[in-house]
């Protein structure tokens, strides 16, 4: 599997307080454990169990995933923004490994 | 040895049902009562109202591969008017359970969309759970076409 590619759409710039709308795409076959291969063996299951976004160290908006999540999850949230600063986005694979993303905003 | 097509048809059947007795077939679906427990253990035992809490999602799903379904809660997200957790739940699928949303005064409003599988036609669930401890829950029946669980 291609290593997985974290999307992330959110406005460059807001206003102090605004609420923005934030929203994350990664690619994952989040395969589901349910699934059986040619030979009728099960597919053993890997998904991203866990997805959560900080700003500037605050948890804005976290997610506890199940394998009725689709494949490519999507999330569509809200976060206030208070100040210009860092989002911090993260995945984390039944795998263990970790998907990152950051993407920063500025407060005019 | 010769095999005449009344032998031939015989044995196909049986192979049939030896492989529709061995297989360890497909999950049994989750069971409503399941589903219900999922949601005691979450509210810690509490009857869930309605009202304030809204889920959305289509009411005929041609792909159950990909249900998009929205969450949104009317709450200030101040004081103790925060919206802490909601729970999604399919009553249908292998598993009742969906996903779990975090939220926190920094989320601003509590409301979030995704996209998920459903197995067959049934109904989805959502539980919320505020800091005051109230809990609110909604419902929809969504019809799938084709089923999304792989098989």
């Amino acid at each position: 599997m291609a290593t997985p590619k974290p999307r992330v759409k959110l406005p460059k710039t807001a206003s102090a307080g605004e609420i923005i709308t934030i929203k994350t795409l990664i690619s994952h076959q989040m395969e589901s454990g349910q699934r059986k291969d040619k030979n009728g063996d099960p597919i053993p299951r890997q998904i991203i169990n866990k997805f959560t976004c900080e700003f500037n160290g605050t948890p804005v908006f976290s997610c506890d995933i199940d394998p009725a999540i689709s494949a490519n999850p999507y999330f569509e949230f809200n976060a206030k923004v208070p100040e210009s600063g860092t989002f911090k986005f993260t995945w984390i694979d039944d795998d263990g490994s970790v998907y990152e993303h950051e993407a920063g905003i500025e407060v005019k | 040895m010769t095999i005449n097509r009344r032998q031939a048809l015989g044995l196909a059947a049986g192979a049939v049902a030896f492989a529709a007795a061995g297989l360890p077939g497909r999950p049994a679906s989750a069971s409503p009562e399941e589903t219900q427990k999922r949601i005691a253990e979450f509210t810690g035992g509490k009857t869930p109202e309605t009202g304030r809490l809204t889920l959305t999602a289509p009411e005929i799903a041609e792909n159950g591969n990909t249900v998009p379904i929205s969450i949104e809660v009317e709450s200030a997200m101040e004081g103790d008017d925060v919206v802490e957790q909601v729970m999604i739940l399919a009553e249908g699928n292998p598993n009742p359970d969906v996903a779990v949303f975090n939220f926190s005064e920094a989320s601003g409003i509590a409301a979030a969309t995704t996209r998920m599988r459903l197995a067959k036609t049934q109904n989805v669930i959502a539980v919320a759970k505020m800091k005051d401890g109230s809990t609110f829950i909604d419902q929809k029946e969504v019809k799938v076409t084709i089923g999304g669980c792989g098989g």
